[in-house]
């Protein structure tokens, strides 16, 4: 076997040093009755997988040879060559967790990086070294900001927080006892700010608003911050599309103690939603409380400066059943890639690819709304993406465009079977305005 | 300037033909004010910016300003300062450390795989689905399961799938249980998953022989017991050889057997958990599976189960019809919800499947591999270091520094030491049961002459806690950086860059 380097010979010698006859005199402590080998296929040549999983992908529309719209938590943003090619080399890929600092102060390093360039998007003091994914980012956001404000068994979501995520907190909120209540959307499309206030009472938490919403639409994260600090809860602002955070508002400047989210956006392909980079970001105050790894600026032993993980007494491994997550492994690689991605962009192109995602977004908004048969139902301000009805049922229409090369949308009926005409259209950096007319003109012949 | 230049500098050690870099500064230092590093094609519709101003925000104070120049040399230089399992033996016990297939790489790169969108029309996704149906049908097949849900982000995440499943079923009956029954050599996730699960945590302590002891079991599970969460083998690297008895002891009062399957790697090809009892069980692609662990991540943690936890499976499933299309399955009323968003880590899918491809009917040599790999360390080091429990050894070896802490040296300095032969050291302080301990895990793909400098350097870092402790004490002296102050990073914060004000 191609990855197996231990010769027939070197495996008479070893056998004979450890004193047994033969390696499955090694497995006499497993009971002979459930030994039994696996009915897989023969082995398969580097050629065969090549062709195999190629096949696969074949079967799939990808981004780069269709005219691209989808959106919904996961975007087609631009990945540097620079960046991925990085990825492959074996330091940053083949590595893991730094627990050893003195031979693991590159993947250190570029944490530290990563958590500075969360906290200046985010306008928060201290960022972990990553989560999962958005979803669950929420769910640990919540539980830290119920650690803080402790003896309360309530959480206040905008019903406008991506569906995946709210599910994600019913999920693990269920086994804990915590209860999540919902507040619906306005005409315009944000969360409606008097039923917000309504909502949250001495009981409550958190209170937690995306921005721009599921539907697209730019919320204000003050409305969610007053409403959270009228009752003494935290405010908890979560971003799906973290592109947008180089152009609206840092949550950290308007009243939000926790930010966290989808971090995809900055450099991380699509892969079929995962792997993608859940990230959180805090004030000072509750750095205590974040799940997740951390890492810190020090010494070493001659005073130079180096990094290493730390405050891990409140990680799984040290305070078990009491730990702030059960988290360990997150998303390192995703996090590196983020990390180049910003340092590449920095502070100019951060917000020129934020500013093209935006006005790619409304020109295509503005040609879509005039088109017969179609409106734009919310009236609010979106960044890069935005509800559409059409004149007939969305899920059907959008097949039929895919088939031609258009991923036009993303059809709400998923999850909102009421609104089952509506979709989501997404623009980023990458669309071209060649795509878009072509978009606006095949929707128009449908209607 | 002269600041820059002094930090760019590199320490120059006079045996060495190329330099080591030992020092990067951060890339923020790098930054030069109207220094650019991409370009975007020209905007080709009409600028404009349709937000209220109060939603805006100012430029990002502080972001930098480098070339792509920098960029491939910063990175390049701080991946030097790492060491990676493409170097030498990185025997980080229980975290499986192995070779990972390059084409693996190639492959999850396929744009058919990192540019599809998982909310596309599920008639253009049909090869993504069905990888990912055909990984479940593998991994039913290695775990003699029924069915497998691939959403966990990591292993942590599929602990919590998994008993969540468990409180499902006994919800269902009327009765979720109070409490999950642990034993002492579990890995910390299973009692932070399991409290996360709304469980209270039994901690229960192993027998001499390092396993779990039948008649500690037999008085702990009750009725009010949800399940045993068992680390198989467990993480002294031993297998529980009394599984039968242990899932019969658990199953006569209603109770699930969880099997933590990080270790699955010493058996997968051999022996099928589901045989043994197992009702429930995550896998670590990452571990087993040999997906690249990318500095800390992207794991996947699949959750095997057995018939009757089937129902209760996160949503959605990949099912297949009657004409071989796949679809996903959200209408599953009993199912525990989501734990994440979409599919799970699609990318790591990728991976698995392609590793699992390329052994085929012979996966069970990873295994065979493995135990002989961790046979041999162990009978290098036996008599060397002390060996607490000698039960015998699957696919990880735990020593402890008990001989060497008579000389002042424990098991931190001695990991510190094996650096400068060139090797990471294994886990240390775990499991929590072994006082210093060394928990040594080869992995399969490893020759013999890399196990014998291994045990070689093992056996001199012995010598010299005896003979030259101050060496062994004062280690690392090769690394690019000396023992780093993790107290003092504790004491005082320092968790990102500031601009300067």
């Amino acid at each position: 076997m191609k990855f197996l380097p231990t010769s027939d010979a070197d495996r008479e010698q070893m056998l004979r040093a450890i004193g047994v006859a033969s390696v499955d005199d090694l497995f006499d402590s497993i009971p002979a009755e459930v030994r039994k080998p696996a009915d897989l296929p023969p082995p398969l040549s580097e050629i065969e997988v090549r062709r195999m999983m190629g096949a696969l992908a074949a079967r799939n529309a990808n981004a780069r040879e269709t005219a691209f719209f989808l959106g919904a938590g996961i975007y087609h943003h631009w990945v540097s060559a620079v960046a991925d090619q990085m990825l492959y080399r074996a330091e940053w890929l083949t590595s893991y967790t730094p627990y050893q600092p003195e031979v693991s102060q590159g993947t250190l390093q570029s944490i530290f990086e990563f958590q500075t360039h969360m906290c200046l998007l985010t306008g928060l003091d201290v960022a972990n070294a990553s989560l999962y994914e958005g979803a669950s980012a929420l769910v640990e956001a919540l539980l830290m900001s119920a650690r803080l404000v402790r003896g309360r068994n309530k959480a206040v979501l905008s019903a406008a927080i991506h569906p995946e995520y709210r599910e994600t907190v019913r999920t693990y909120f269920a086994a804990l006892g915590l209860t999540a209540v919902e507040v619906p959307v306005g005409p315009d499309g944000a969360t409606d700010p008097d039923a917000l206030r309504a909502a949250v009472d001495d009981d409550t938490f958190a209170v937690a608003v995306q921005s721009p919403n599921f539907y697209g639409v730019v919320e204000d994260w003050e409305s969610g911050s007053s409403a959270a600090h009228a009752k003494g809860a935290l405010s908890v602002a979560v971003v799906a599309e973290a592109v947008s955070l180089a152009l609206t508002a840092a949550p950290g400047e308007r009243g939000a103690d926790v930010a966290c989210g989808e971090a995809q956006s900055l450099g991380v392909p699509m892969h079929f939603g995962g792997p993608v980079l859940g990230f959180l970001a805090c004030r000072s105050e509750h750095q205590r409380q974040i799940p997740g790894r951390l890492v810190g600026e020090t010494r070493d032993a001659e005073g130079r400066r180096a990094f290493c993980l730390t405050l891990s007494t409140r990680e799984q491994h040290i305070r078990r059943e009491r730990a702030t997550s059960n988290i360990c492994t997150n998303q390192g690689l995703m996090a590196l890639a983020a990390n180049i991605h910003c340092s590449l962009l920095g502070k100019r192109g951060l917000r020129e690819v934020a500013v093209q995602s935006h006005a790619k977004a409304e020109y295509v908004k503005r040609e879509i709304g005039r088109t017969a048969g179609y409106r734009i139902p919310f009236s609010g301000p979106t960044f890069n993406e935005f509800v559409v009805e059409a004149p007939e049922p969305a899920a059907p229409l959008l097949s039929r465009l895919a088939r031609r090369g258009i991923l036009a949308g993303v059809p709400l009926s998923r999850w909102e079977r009421e609104s089952d005409r509506r979709f989501l259209v997404a623009a980023t950096e990458m669309n071209t305005r060649e795509e878009m007319d072509r978009l606006v003109a095949a929707l128009g012949e449908t209607a | 300037m002269s600041v820059e230049v002094e930090e760019n500098s590199t320490v120059q050690s006079p045996d060495r033909l190329h330099p080591e870099p030992r020092h990067e500064p951060l890339i923020f230092e790098r930054s030069g004010e109207g220094k650019v590093g991409y370009s975007l094609p020209p905007l080709d519709v009409p600028e404009t910016v349709a937000i209220p101003a109060n939603l805006l925000r100012a430029e990002i104070a502080g972001e930098t300003e480098v070339t792509e120049v920098e960029i491939a040399r910063h990175f390049t230089r701080l991946s030097r300062l790492n060491f990676s399992i493409d170097e030498a033996l990185y025997p980080l016990g229980s975290c499986t450390m192995k070779h990972n297939p390059r084409v693996n790489e190639e492959v999850a790169r396929l744009p058919g795989f990192a540019a599809a969108h998982p909310l596309a029309p599920e008639e253009v996704s049909q090869g993504a689905l069905e990888l990912a149906w055909r990984l479940e049908r593998t991994l039913c097949e290695l775990t003699g399961l029924a069915r497998v849900t691939l959403q966990p982000a990591a292993g942590a995440q599929g602990e919590l799938a998994g008993i969540l499943m468990v409180r499902a079923a006994h919800e269902k009956r009327g009765n979720p249980r109070t409490t999950v029954l642990i034993p002492d050599s579990a890995h910390g996730t299973n009692p932070a998953s399991a409290h996360f699960a709304g469980y209270k945590v039994r901690e229960l302590k192993s027998n001499a022989r390092g396993t779990l002891d039948l008649h500690v079991l037999e008085e702990a599970m009750t009725e009010d017991v949800a399940a045993l969460m068992l680390t198989v083998p467990n993480t002294l690297g031993i297998f529980e050889n009394q599984i039968l008895e242990i899932a019969r002891i658990v199953h006569a009062k209603g109770g699930y057997l969880y099997c933590d399957g990080a270790n699955f790697n010493s058996f997968v090809g051999v022996a099928k958990p589901g045989a043994m009892g197992i009702d429930v069980m995550h896998m670590n692609l990452h571990k087993t599976f040999s997906t690249p662990h990318g500095g800390g991540g992207p794991g996947a943690g699949p959750v095997a189960v057995t018939e009757r936890l089937v129902p209760y499976l996160p949503r959605p499933t990949v099912e297949r019809r009657e004409d071989g299309s796949f679809f996903l399955d959200h209408d599953r009323p009993d199912s525990i919800g989501r734990l994440r968003t979409f599919l799970g880590n699609f990318g790591m899918f990728v991976r698995a499947l392609s590793y699992i491809a390329q052994y085929g009917n012979r996966i069970g040599e990873v295994a065979r591999g493995a135990v002989l790999n961790a046979n041999y360390v162990r009978a290098g080091l036996s008599g060397v270091y002390h060996l607490k429990y000698d039960a015998p050894t699957m696919h990880e070896v735990v020593f402890s520094d008990k001989k060497q802490s008579e000389h002042g040296v424990h098991a931190m300095d001695i990991a510190k030491r094996l650096m400068d032969f060139g090797f990471h050291p294994p886990t240390i302080s775990f499991p929590l049961i072994v006082h210093g301990a060394l928990m040594i895990e080869p992995t399969e793909t490893e020759a013999r002459p890399g196990l014998d400098a291994f045990v070689a350097a093992m056996r001199e870092i012995a010598r010299e806690c005896e003979e030259a402790p101050e060496v062994v004490l004062k280690a690392p002296h090769t690394t690019p950086v000396r023992r780093v102050d993790e107290v003092g990073a504790a004491r005082n914060l320092v968790l990102r860059w500031r601009p300067e004000s």
